[in-house]
């Protein structure tokens, strides 16, 4: 069984080999001719005034936070619908209960207002 | 042979030999289908918008991804001088790699797979999730306000449609009772009743959808909306660094196809089998990659069609429509699978 992901560990690395390698070729075969312009973030034209790490909106915070909770919703989720036609009724009443609370849990965010972008 | 202590016998080299050609041949033809990809792109686009898209490089311009391919290798890489370098160099390759490995599982044709493991789909759903990482850190380590904000929202995006795509997942996974992505192809024989789009037509819905937004394609690239924020977390990449992203996104596209064709159409299965057609009935690679292309021409034709959403609009599309449609449907497919419906909830 455990040698069915040799096949996973070899694409990986074959993966970040062909990143690196093609990483490599561009800093060799392309010019570089450092300018302090060049270096400059680019602001429509004009020379940045400060540090380009701002503030931003909290509500990206939530979206993630909310992306937390239901994506560990659908890890819980995986083994049960593998398992589903072996496990019988009591495993059906138990994720009954859970998606339940979830679904509550989700209305009341939907109702606070969690989920608006105006 | 010994390697550290851990001896290896002749016929386990050829395997280890077979698996290493077989890796590099796939990664092969997934950059070349990446490279011809960006062609059909432009040819399609081109003749939507009654124009002749590339004709110059070559018979017909078949050679023009080749072209682009030397130019971006030849253009410098500039790194800007507030970046945080290492991250700035390693964002690329953190994208580029999740979007290649993640081929280890798909199964070409029968029992073709290179690493057939029985937790392929969580491989995928792994795999796919870290691509965020990348473009997060890419617009952070840019130190630019264009990349900064596109990355937040590409970053809120990309984990609001996963949500939306993990219930239709969830939903194919109750219909299968397998992740293991051979198998889940063999479930929906022997003929075109029993691929799962047809139950699960709605879920089929989201998860294209979803992919179109989480690889933040047309119309749902406000991420790169040029009008706005230039190109996105990806604004202050020029050269190979660039081409990296260009790659990942595209070998992203390609791979949610052939997910989608997979999960919902029956994978490499003929549409005519069960019929006595011969060939024509007979499963094979060619299904697979036919139902790919009809699908990726849906991403080209997306967008050469639809106007841009607005953020507002996306984010709606994806809390209050998506999900609360998948909760309906899995709980609608608990009962049909209690009460054994159909052909497809029988087993």
């Amino acid at each position: 069984m455990l040698h069915d992901y040799f096949g996973v560990l070899v694409f990986l690395i074959v993966g970040a080999v062909v990143g690196a390698a093609l990483l490599v070729l561009g800093f060799i075969l392309a010019p570089r001719h450092a300018d302090p312009v060049k270096g400059a973030a680019y602001e429509c034209g004009f020379e940045a005034f400060e540090d380009a790490r701002i503030p931003f909106d909290v509500r990206y915070y939530l979206v993630a936070i909310l992306f937390i909770i239901f994506d560990l919703e659908i890890a819980f989720f995986f083994p049960w619908a593998v398992a589903l036609r072996e496990l019988g009724p009591a495993a059906y009443a138990a994720m009954a209960v859970f998606f339940a609370v979830l679904v509550v849990g989700f209305a009341y965010e939907w109702r606070r207002g969690g989920l608006e972008w105006e | 042979m010994t390697f550290g202590g851990i001896t290896l016998s002749p016929e386990d080299l050829r395997a280890v030999v077979r698996t290493v050609g077989a890796v590099v041949l796939t990664t092969v033809g997934v950059i070349l289908s990446v490279a011809y990809l960006t062609y059909a792109e432009r040819k399609v686009i081109g003749y939507m918008q009654a124009r002749l898209g590339p004709n110059r490089v070559g018979r017909w311009g078949l050679l023009q991804p080749f072209a682009d391919v030397f130019k971006l290798l030849s253009k410098e890489p500039v790194i800007p001088d507030a970046a945080s370098r290492a991250v700035f160099v390693g964002a690329p390759l953190l994208v580029l790699t999740p979007a290649l490995a993640a081929w280890a599982v798909i199964p070409f044709a029968p029992h073709t797979a290179i690493a057939p493991i029985n937790a392929g789909l969580l491989y995928l759903l792994a795999l796919t999730s870290l691509g965020v990482y990348g473009v997060i850190l890419a617009g952070w380590a840019s130190n630019s306000r264009y990349a900064l904000l596109g990355a937040m929202r590409s970053a809120a995006q990309i984990v609001s449609y996963e949500i939306a795509m993990g219930f239709a997942l969830v939903g194919v996974l109750m219909a299968a009772g397998t992740l293991d992505l051979g198998h889940l192809v063999a479930r929906q024989a022997p003929n075109i009743l029993h691929w799962y789009v047809i139950p699960l037509l709605p879920l089929f819905f989201v998860y294209f959808i979803s992919a179109v937004a989480e690889t933040n394609r047309a119309p749902f690239d406000v991420v790169e909306g040029e009008s706005e924020i230039v190109a996105g977390f990806h604004v202050e990449y020029s050269g190979v660094m660039f081409a990296m992203f260009f790659l990942a996104e595209y070998a992203n596209m390609i791979l949610v196809s052939t997910l989608a064709a997979t999960l919902f159409l029956g994978g490499w299965a003929s549409p005519f089998a069960g019929l006595p057609w011969g060939l024509l009935a007979a499963p094979g690679f060619f299904w697979l990659a036919l139902k790919v292309m009809i699908l990726l021409f849906c991403f080209l034709w997306f967008r050469a069609t639809f106007p841009r959403f607005r953020y507002d609009q996306i984010m709606r599309l994806g809390w209050k429509v998506f999900v609360p449609l998948t909760i309906v449907w899995i709980s609608l497919e608990g009962v049909a699978l209690w009460y054994r419906v159909g052909p497809w909830f029988a087993r």
